[in-house]
């Protein structure tokens, strides 16, 4: 269909001449009448010449629009994948606030545990020091020897306890396998939807302002929060560590 | 030093200011309180009766560097010993936390004994200067 449209100029563009020349005599001539349907006749071939190529721009941005749609799956990308990947990363809080909250639970009711035995083995130290300088009377021993077997129990239980306490916190641990598989798939639509945009800025070709140069005027003067330095991405002027926190602010005085 | 003072943390996520709280109990400090923004803590602070802030940097609302301003801007909490515990960490955050008036700064994560160390320093100085 182009190529007809471009034959058509090239045919016009004879008859053109002939009409111009047809023209040019007309002038000469005074034949005003001529003048008027020739002029008529070049400015509409003229027209059309530019509409052909209007509708073949159309066509082909339309097609091109097509392409993209179908072959980034932009739609499904719009509708499905961001929201989803949103719910995922929600998910990944939800996840390691739970995982935080089990294992700070499990600490909260294991330390009191340790506590109270080292409290006690504390006690029992003192009087078996006692016994063994033998400064105890019959009875206060029988005391240590019931106590000591009290002892023997409960501390069997309480370790048992620690190493429940232990436990859970290492099984709290869990949503490490979880949240990566999904950080990962997040990842991976983060790229796809990146390689969409630089399609999109291509196709549009270059009437866009640099996107990058915009942000960069748009970003506000002073110091901003940033949240946690990623490895590989950190910026250049962060600090490595708290040693480094120390030392900047040693030198400022503190 | 009194292990009796009274402490408000501020952090948003309710898992970093239980891992302060608990930490801050093992150093035997159990008076603490709590608060998920700087817009939250301004109005408990300006309660009275607080004599140490740990506070983070990015939250909603009002940022902890923010906080920091405010509660030298006023005059009855303007001596008020404040503490970062943040994950930024660049230098112009620093010195700029150091200009408005912080008093300890530390980078997470963080572990128990620089906690205690921060806060140790941070009264000796104060008890040293008074």
């Amino acid at each position: 269909m182009a190529g007809n449209a471009q034959e058509s100029i090239v045919e016009e563009d004879g008859s053109i001449l002939a009409h111009a020349e047809e023209m040019v005599r007309a002038i000469k001539e005074g034949d005003e009448e001529q003048i008027k349907s020739m002029l008529e006749y070049i400015s509409l071939a003229r027209e059309g010449g530019l509409y052909n190529e209007v509708g073949k721009m159309a066509r082909q941005l339309h097609d091109a629009m097509d392409t993209f749609c179908q072959e980034t799956r932009i739609d499904e990308l719009a509708e499905d994948a961001i929201p989803d990947a949103r719910t995922r990363l929600r998910h990944v809080i939800t996840l390691t606030q739970n995982s935080a909250d089990r294992s700070l639970t499990a600490v909260e009711n294991t330390l009191p545990k340790c506590d109270s035995l080292s409290g006690r083995i504390d006690e029992l130290g003192k009087s078996w020091q006692n016994f063994k300088k033998r400064e105890m009377s019959v009875e206060q021993f029988r005391e240590l020897s019931t106590s000591l077997e009290v002892f023997f129990v409960e501390a069997e239980k309480e370790t048992g306890d620690i190493r429940n306490g232990l436990n859970e916190i290492m099984m709290a641990q869990d949503f490490q396998d979880l949240t990566g598989q999904i950080i990962t798939r997040v990842i991976e639509l983060v790229e796809e939807v990146e390689g969409n945009l630089v399609d999109l800025v291509r196709l549009t070709g270059e009437r866009l302002v640099n996107p990058y140069e915009k942000k960069e005027k748009t970003e506000k003067s002073g110091v901003e929060a940033e949240g946690p330095q990623v490895p590989g991405a950190a910026s250049k002027t962060a600090v490595s560590g708290q040693d480094e926190v120390d030392d900047l602010l040693s030198s400022l005085g503190f | 030093m009194n292990k009796e003072m009274k402490i408000l943390i501020v952090d948003d996520f309710s898992t970093m200011r239980r891992i302060i709280k608990n930490l801050l109990r093992d150093l035997g400090y159990t008076n603490t309180q709590e608060a998920d923004d700087g817009l939250t803590a301004l109005p408990v602070l300006q309660g009275g009766g607080f004599d140490f802030l740990v506070t983070d940097w990015n939250m909603p609302g009002m940022q902890g560097i923010d906080l920091l301003k405010a509660v030298r801007a006023d005059a009855s909490l303007a001596s008020l010993p404040v503490l970062m515990v943040t994950a930024e960490q660049k230098r112009e955050q620093i010195v700029e936390a150091a200009e408005a008036g912080v008093n300890g700064y530390i980078v997470k994560p963080f572990t128990a004994q620089t906690l205690k160390e921060k806060i140790d320093k941070i009264f000796e100085r104060i008890e040293a200067g008074s």
